[in-house]
């Protein structure tokens, strides 16, 4: 598994593979996992649960059917439209660590069936932050999804917008929620799933207009950052601060869902808000480049 | 010059600010009205300055003015441009935020709602309104009264002047990012027509807040910025002291926001900034936000909520080269 989406590289240098260890050290519980293992079990480590962060990539990968994707603007992307120090460089190296154009992959597909249009961003490209290309896909897939009448489905990870973009990032919250807006006038279902880190502009927009709102579990989820907060209050806050549990408790959220539950658990809320559904074995040709 | 002189804004202001002061000093020792040729040459050397330091004004400059604490606030607003006015409270949630202000009022003797940063002008009052920074349940009150403002099909009117929104735990824990998200999400689609006056600092996502609307104007001096300066050279360059190098990257004066099509109008300001003469400030805003007000009301319900749509539909600069697997070749270019 985790290999069916293996897209067409964006740039000339191959796609940088996971690290080839054969055993990886849990973050968390310091235990060291089989590799294999860690995959099989969808990257949560299976003895403390621990969830991994996942690649737009790979995300797609496990939520969707096999081979029933349809990616939309891939090619999109930002340019450097303030001549801002540095930007040009950061977004070459995205591309190049990545493999990515952007730090959202957008398009449509089906889940266990029921069809959707989908959005996944990805942390590894620049903090999974929103500048225009990531504001732009989103708002194209909410407007693809009013167009094709059907649902949309968006896991966030992201420390929010891309400041290197100024204002013009700020304006993607505009954008994308006022796209948002429209989906949900045209009685659409949005279903917001934040995994780990969903922050910033990004939760003071898009992913926090959802009609349901999911997390994975422990992901950090919050506007504000923790130090800059610390230093406001002048006091230490606790370590479940702004944890996914923490905002389902405050009522902010609507569950915290594990890995292995999101698919099953998206798929029984498209089917409940009545998503079309197609046969079980998708009519989509496989993608062209399959190792 | 009978008042004390304002405060000055940064280090450049300063030697014009010893200037006044001395002015004021050399009258206040005149009795006989003898020192008049002394005192108008010496005013003659402070306009002078004052037209070096300020018609060009570098963007760390700018931002300097933006926060100078004398600025024109909301309530001086309120108590110039609008009569009949009646201060609103509570967000029938939770409480009541004196960081963000909202009332009903009669702007050219018609009603309207108005919403905004609640700034003070000195310590005392800015800790009352927590810096104008507001909690999740000012923005809601903001929403509450926009909605009462499409009720009744009055027009609403949002000044910004924030660093941002309150950055505290308790903010946190009430969905500060919600709340935004929220507003930002019904701003696009409220049926009234919405004009935004930046002021102040438009900081960020609690400046968006209460930031969309069909008409965006802001004053000449005035900021609006996706993260301060300051804190986009710690980020970025692990160097808050470069605040000066970042406020120039960042593009946050009104002229750069102009330029790249964020912003409606820029509103001139005296020359030294608008805490010199609020008078004239007033002029210019009542100015500005009468004509878009007045064209504002002939434009349909429909058009209106479909223009404004569009107008943020437009905002960013994206390519799409050929194909992913290209060689980046810019295929397409829209502004």
């Amino acid at each position: 598994m985790l290999n069916w989406l293996r897209r067409p590289k964006y740039g000339s240098l191959e796609r940088r593979e996971m690290p080839a260890g054969i055993w990886d050290k849990c973050p968390r519980c310091r235990n060291l996992i089989y590799r294999k293992e860690l995959e099989r079990n969808l990257m949560v480590c299976p003895k403390c649960g621990y969830h991994h962060r996942l690649s737009a990539v790979e995300r797609l990968e496990i939520t969707l059917d096999e081979h029933a994707f349809e990616e939309y603007d891939a090619s999109l992307t930002s340019t450097d439209p303030l001549g801002f120090e540095g930007y040009g460089a950061k977004l070459a190296e995205a591309r190049e660590k990545t493999g990515q154009a952007e730090a959202v992959i957008t398009g449509d597909g089906t889940i266990d069936g029921w069809r959707t249009v989908i959005a996944a961003l990805d942390f590894n490209f620049m903090g999974g932050s929103m500048g225009s290309a990531v504001g732009e896909k989103i708002t194209r897939a909410a407007e693809r999804a009013v167009q094709s009448r059907l649902p949309l489905v968006v896991f966030s990870a992201s420390g929010g917008a891309r400041m290197q973009e100024g204002v013009l990032s700020l304006m993607q919250l505009a954008k994308t929620s006022a796209a948002i807006g429209r989906l949900h006038e045209a009685g659409l279902p949005y279903l917001s799933v934040m995994c780990d880190p969903t922050t910033g502009g990004v939760t003071a927009s898009f992913a926090f207009l959802g009609d349901v709102i999911l997390a994975e579990p422990g992901a950090l989820i919050g506007f504000a950052g923790r130090r800059v907060i610390e230093q406001t209050i002048r006091r230490k806050l606790p370590d479940d601060f702004q944890t996914a549990e923490f905002c389902l408790q405050r009522g902010l959220i609507d569950m915290v869902v594990s890995r292995v539950e999101m698919r099953p658990t998206v798929a029984r809320l498209l089917a409940f808000f009545g998503a079309p559904r197609v046969a079980p074995t998708p009519q989509e040709p496989a993608p062209a480049a399959q190792p | 010059m009978t008042q004390r002189p304002p405060r000055p804004a940064v280090d450049l202001d300063h030697q014009l600010a010893e200037l006044e002061e001395e002015i004021v000093r050399v009258r206040a020792r005149d009795q006989s009205g003898s020192r008049e040729t002394e005192i108008a040459a010496l005013e003659q050397r402070a306009a002078q300055l004052r037209e070096e330091i300020y018609r060009n004004p570098s963007p760390w400059h700018i931002v300097q003015l933006a926060r100078q604490i004398q600025r024109p606030r909301l309530v001086d607003f309120l108590g110039s441009l609008f009569t009949d006015v009646i201060e609103i409270h509570g967000d029938r949630l939770y409480g009541d935020d004196p960081a963000l202000l909202t009332a009903l009022g009669r702007f050219d003797g018609q009603p309207v709602v108005v919403v905004g940063h609640n700034r003070g002008k000195d310590t005392k009052e800015n800790v009352a309104r927590n810096f104008g920074m507001p909690n999740p349940e000012g923005y809601r009150k903001a929403l509450r009264a926009m909605r009462l403002a499409e009720k009744f099909g009055y027009p609403v009117i949002s000044f910004v002047d924030t660093t941002g929104a309150h950055p505290g735990a308790e903010a946190e824990e009430r969905g500060q990012a919600e709340a935004i998200a929220r507003n930002i999400q019904e701003m696009s689609r409220l049926k009234s027509p919405i004009l935004v006056v930046i002021t102040g600092e438009g900081g960020s996502g609690g400046a968006l807040a209460i930031a969309v609307g069909d008409a965006v104007l802001m004053l000449q001096y005035a900021v609006y910025t996706v993260i301060s300066p300051e804190g986009c050279a710690a980020i970025l360059w692990h160097d808050a002291s470069r605040g000066r190098d970042a406020a120039a990257a960042l593009k946050l004066t009104a002229r750069d926001l102009q330029d790249l099509g964020i912003i409606d109008e820029v509103l001139p300001e005296p020359l030294g900034g608008a805490h010199r003469d609020a008078e004239a400030v007033f002029r210019v805003v009542r100015d500005g936000l009468g004509r878009h007000l007045k064209a504002l009301r002939e434009v349909p319900r429909e058009v209106l909520l479909d223009r404004r749509y569009a107008k943020y539909r437009r905002i960013g600069r994206v390519v799409e080269t050929l194909a992913a697997g290209g060689d980046g070749d810019r295929a397409e270019a829209r502004p």
